[in-house]
């Protein structure tokens, strides 16, 4: 399965000059991918690009050679940084949950969500809690491609931990591709097969 | 020893909340915070978000919502402050750099801020001054006084915060979350800040999430966990396999770094309002005792370090 992304360039309709230019990523799923770069130089945009949230951009992108859809269910999916974004604050966690797909119980003790959590609304869970939710979200039956941007960067290394490495496992068990946003190198380097670095496939 | 300038003992804060109807139950958000701060010395106090330890700032400047309960004591300078000791030494004394610039005015001028209310115009132009000394001391140059907050970028921002605190000259100061959604470099920049600080003779409480900046400049750094200070440890103790750290927890957090062996520890930090009756990290601890599942462990002294621990009772 390969993620493609070909001479795609952005700019914003307010600045003059672009953010991203003839940038080509070629990812597949039997590497864990890692893109590192400054604040501001455009990692999150990259993200929405190649997960389809952003689409007035230039240049192409497909997954397996198709196209991505331009409705009904994404098959590269984003995670942000900051679950309770996500979520409608007015909806119970069950909801907000099975508004993806219907989560067996394994996966939930998995990712270590008690029964009670579900019953809640997002501001009665921390970020933590939330974040597993919006992982799991995510982790939809028809998802190939999983993008992490900057997912664990508000949580503790703890919680930290378990959310990477429970990822980590239904991502190889599902043959899933996944590419992790980060700005710690620690992290990135502790993980990830090959590293990109934006800097260097940007040319503006 | 240098002088104590902070000292917060046994805090706690909760707030009346409304379940049902018109039932009220109090949460609990902070259950026990001792901590203390000398004189060129920087203190970390480092929890996950969303715990709650930002209120520490807000209780030590007396800028808590009005439905908040506070107990313990909190003394500046060995003398215990009550709310209109709070409000009279804040911004002179004491002053607190803020999260992020939505805590300013967007409607007014950087440098009108900084300077705040002033009786006359000679006061002001004395005040300006001054503003402008210091803001070119962290490379804000004249083109800032005029802009608006939403004109900065982060690390401007960051700037402009520092220095406006710093304006009154105070002795003590609180920073909350500097660092977050800023880049490398800015927050290498915000972080040389706060060492600067220190080197000045002023003591700093940084209240953060982010164990990197902590270890970076602080002292000591306190262990904020559900509710309790669990440990306050030496900066040197976060070295090697954590052999040094006493409390498991800290333990387990020192190791789940990628840098120290990504080690996976299970179970959560129990939330607010559900805290066991005994010790709060009872059902994920390794070397829990009998006792600790009914007895809640005090904050045990052992000089420079604390530990809520039963197995310190003894000393280390």
């Amino acid at each position: 399965m390969e993620l493609i992304g070909k001479n795609i360039s952005f700019k914003y309709s307010s600045s003059k000059g672009y953010l991203l230019k003839d940038i080509n990523v070629k990812f597949s799923n039997d590497k864990i991918f890692g893109l590192v770069g400054d604040s501001g130089s455009g990692k999150s945009t990259l993200c929405k690009i190649l997960s389809a949230y952003i689409r007035n951009y230039e240049g192409n992108v497909t997954l397996d050679d198709n196209n991505l859809p331009k409705k009904d269910f994404c098959p590269v999916q984003l995670i942000y940084q900051h679950p309770e974004k996500v979520m409608n604050p007015k909806w119970k966690m069950i909801k907000i949950l099975s508004e993806s797909w219907n989560v067996d119980e394994d996966l939930l003790s998995e990712f270590g969500i008690q029964n009670s959590w579900m019953k809640r609304f997002p501001q009665e869970l921390s970020g933590g809690e939330l974040q597993r939710f919006s992982v799991l979200r995510a982790l939809n039956p028809m998802t190939k491609f999983l993008i992490a941007d900057e997912m664990t960067t508000m949580l503790d290394a703890i919680t930290q931990v378990q959310i990477l490495e429970s990822v980590l496992k239904i991502v190889k068990d599902r043959k899933m591709g996944f590419l992790l946003v980060s700005h710690d190198m620690d992290l990135v380097s502790t993980i990830c097969d090959d590293i990109i670095y934006l800097k260097d496939i940007n040319n503006v | 020893m240098m002088n104590k300038l902070l000292d917060v003992e046994n805090v706690s804060i909760s707030f009346i909340q409304y379940t049902a109807g018109l039932n009220q139950r109090d949460l609990k958000v902070i259950t026990d915070l001792t901590l203390d701060v000398s004189e060129a010395e920087i203190l970390a106090v480092l929890g996950s978000s969303g715990s709650g330890k930002s209120l520490l700032a807000h209780a030590i400047f007396g800028i808590l919502p009005e439905n908040a309960n506070l107990s313990g004591t909190i003394k500046y300078g060995g003398k215990v402050l009550s709310q209109k000791d709070k409000e009279e030494i804040r911004g002179k004394d004491i002053a607190l750099i803020p999260q992020s610039v939505n805590f300013l005015d967007p409607l007014m001028k950087i440098s009108d801020q900084a300077i705040g209310y002033t009786e006359n115009d000679n006061e002001k132009k004395e005040k300006k001054i001054k503003q402008r000394k210091i803001f070119e001391q962290y490379n804000l140059g004249p083109e800032v006084d005029d802009m608006y907050p939403f004109q900065l970028s982060g690390g401007m921002a960051r700037r402009v915060l520092v220095s406006t605190a710093l304006l009154s000259k105070p002795k003590l100061v609180v920073a909350d979350e500097p660092t977050p959604g800023l880049d490398q470099k800015t927050v290498k920049e915000t972080l040389n800040h706060f060492k600067k600080m220190k080197e000045d003779g002023v003591g700093v409480l940084l209240i953060t999430h982010d164990i990197h900046a902590a270890l970076e400049i602080a002292d000591r750094i306190g262990i904020f966990y559900a509710g309790y200070v669990i440990e306050i440890a030496e900066n040197k103790d976060f070295s090697g396999d954590g052999e040094n750290l006493l409390h498991p927890y800290t333990k387990a957090l020192y190791n789940a770094l990628p840098a120290n062996g990504f080690k996976l520890t299970k179970g959560h930090q129990p939330l607010h309002g559900e805290i066991p009756k005994g010790c709060p990290y009872y059902d994920r601890c390794e070397i829990r005792l009998d006792k600790c599942s009914e007895e809640r462990p005090q904050l045990i002294n052992l000089g420079n370090k604390k530990v809520r621990c039963f197995k310190y009772e003894d000393g280390v």
